[in-house]
């Protein structure tokens, strides 16, 4: 578990260069420091009350109590001063490790939405309420046994009854596919829309600077997923094997795919098109990872690829400028793995002859993950945005972001237009 | 015939371009450029040191015209790149004895 969580925790500066490369030249510092702030203040929020809120005693089924076990207190040793084992024989205080670096990763994602023009502070405090309001009730109600969970409280329980005090068709979420993915990506399309697009979106070349700096960030992700998806079965047994091949299989199904889909409509099979699907992949996977077989993992990466690579076009259509593709890959391939569990599971999905009880409750999890997360997204990007303010100036998005805001350029050599002349220390 | 050359804040490139082809210009040179001018530089500190930052970005624009289209486009230039500031730069005309056009050979006004 200590290996899994040290993967996933990789998996955010993996981020970081994966969206650095994606920007331009003169924005690819700020880009990284959006990761990089998003570690530093999503860890500090996670001691004090992110645990407590998504592991503590239930509220309503919606959210853990966050004084509870604030500052983690209770939550690491018993009464008589041993560690605590979770239920899968696990000391707790691994287990908090682990799931810390969930809620990094996820917060991390949406800056992809927001590239190239926000206030750096107003990025860290956003990441400080959003995953206080959205990510850890999310993680509440989907792994904390309330109402997106299969518990006899839950909204599956409510729709096809209860077994033994359990939903009869519990929903299945392995690892995250609501919880990081759906959330991640609806909150880069609610943020994309209030922040408004970049100067020159749609008009001038907004290519990605540095394409092996994406396709070294797709590989730090993919081998850190591991730890994500296969972590998840809690234990290093088959279950955790199966989630580890699913993974590489669905991720190599999406890696063609995008690339196929991407030579019919454009002519050109990209890196960029490859180190995307590589994501999309692992995206769809995600929540599907220790349900379904290596076969059914094949087709749910294949569809997750072909979908993505079409649905990243349609911000052009649209007029969004969800920069880096949040939406695109994290939400539609969300959306995919958690809907597609319901054809896919070798037990209770739809091709499976198992009826479509499952995949009512796929649906039903993955639409209310969405519309809790939109809402609670808006509510906070709306205050930011009225008290902070988003962008920066005008001046500063031209010049370039990094020298504006973080007084550096990723390419010193370059400087930028600057020349200095006389160092006083 | 006359060449107007513009020293403008880069983040106002987009609109002197627009303005200028709103204006007829047909074509024009744009080169990055770095300088100071009245005001100086100015300096910052990194990591404990001070830095005197005295060469600052800059684009620069430029456009062949017609003697008497000389002053509408530096017009054109100051409105749309004016915002009032330090650091809004300058533009300047100088006569021009002859221009040619590569492709055809042609001379003078014609190659405008």
């Amino acid at each position: 578990m200590l290996m899994s969580a040290s993967l996933v925790l990789l998996m955010t500066p993996g981020l970081a260069f994966f969206y650095g490369g994606m920007v331009r030249s003169k924005s690819v510092l700020n880009m990284m420091m959006m990761s990089f702030g998003a570690i530093a203040v999503v860890v500090v929020v996670y001691v004090l009350w992110g645990w407590s809120m998504s592991y503590g005693s239930d509220i309503a089924g919606i959210v853990g109590n966050p004084v509870d076990q604030f500052g983690l207190q209770g939550a690491i040793y018993d009464d008589a001063g041993e560690f605590l084992i979770d239920d899968y024989g696990v000391p707790a205080v691994v287990g908090i490790g682990f799931q810390v670096t969930f809620a990094i990763i996820t917060t991390a994602l949406i800056s992809g939405a927001i590239a190239d023009r926000v206030k750096y502070g107003s990025w860290l405090v956003f990441t400080g309420i959003w995953v206080t309001l959205s990510y850890f009730p999310i993680a509440h109600m989907v792994w904390g046994g309330g109402l997106l969970s299969g518990s006899e409280d839950g909204l599956a329980a409510m729709i096809f009854g209860t077994t033994d005090g359990a939903a009869t068709v519990a929903p299945i979420d392995f690892a995250g596919g609501t919880v990081v993915h759906i959330n991640a990506g609806v909150a880069g399309l609610v943020l994309a829309l209030l922040v408004g697009a970049r100067k020159g979106f749609g008009k001038e070349p907004m290519r990605p600077h540095n394409l092996p700096f994406v396709m070294l960030g797709a590989a730090l992700l993919w081998f850190g997923w591991f730890g994500f998806n296969a972590g998840s079965a809690f234990t290093a047994d088959g279950a955790a094997g199966l989630a580890w091949l699913n993974t590489t299989v669905a991720t190599a199904a999406a890696i063609l795919a995008w690339l196929v889909t991407e030579k019919i409509r454009d002519g050109h099979a990209t890196s960029l098109g490859a180190a995307s699907g590589v994501v999309a992949g692992l995206v769809a996977i995600t929540p599907a990872a220790g349900s379904v077989s290596p076969i059914g993992s094949l087709a749910l990466g294949a569809v997750a690829g072909a979908l993505c690579a079409l649905a990243v076009g349609l911000k052009y259509r649209l007029g969004f400028d969800d920069s880096l593709d949040v939406v695109g890959v994290h939400l539609v391939g969300g959306l995919v793995g958690t809907i597609l569990i319901g054809f896919l599971a070798t037990d209770g999905g739809l091709l499976y002859g198992d009826g479509a009880r499952l995949l009512v409750v796929q649906i039903v999890i993955a639409l209310v993950a969405v519309l809790f997360s939109g809402v609670v997204t808006l509510v906070v990007g709306l205050i930011i945005k009225s008290t902070l303010g988003w962008r920066v100036t005008e001046e500063a998005e031209v010049g370039g972001i990094d020298l504006a805001v973080h007084g550096e350029s990723g390419y010193e050599t370059l400087g930028g237009g600057r020349v200095i002349t006389e160092v006083r220390s | 015939m006359k060449l107007v050359t513009g020293i403008i804040q880069p983040h106002r490139l987009d609109d002197v371009k627009s303005a200028l082809e709103a204006a007829g210009v047909r074509g024009m040179t744009v080169s990055e450029a770095s300088g100071y001018g009245r005001q100086k530089g100015h300096t910052e500190v990194y990591r404990g040191a001070e830095y005197t930052v005295d060469l600052v970005p800059k684009v620069r624009i430029e456009v062949l015209v017609e003697d008497d289209d000389a002053s509408v486009v530096t017009g054109v230039i100051v409105q749309a790149a004016q915002t009032g500031k330090i650091g809004d730069g300058k533009v300047w005309t100088v006569a021009v004895d002859d221009v040619a056009r590569v492709r055809t050979g042609e001379h003078g006004a014609q190659a405008l």
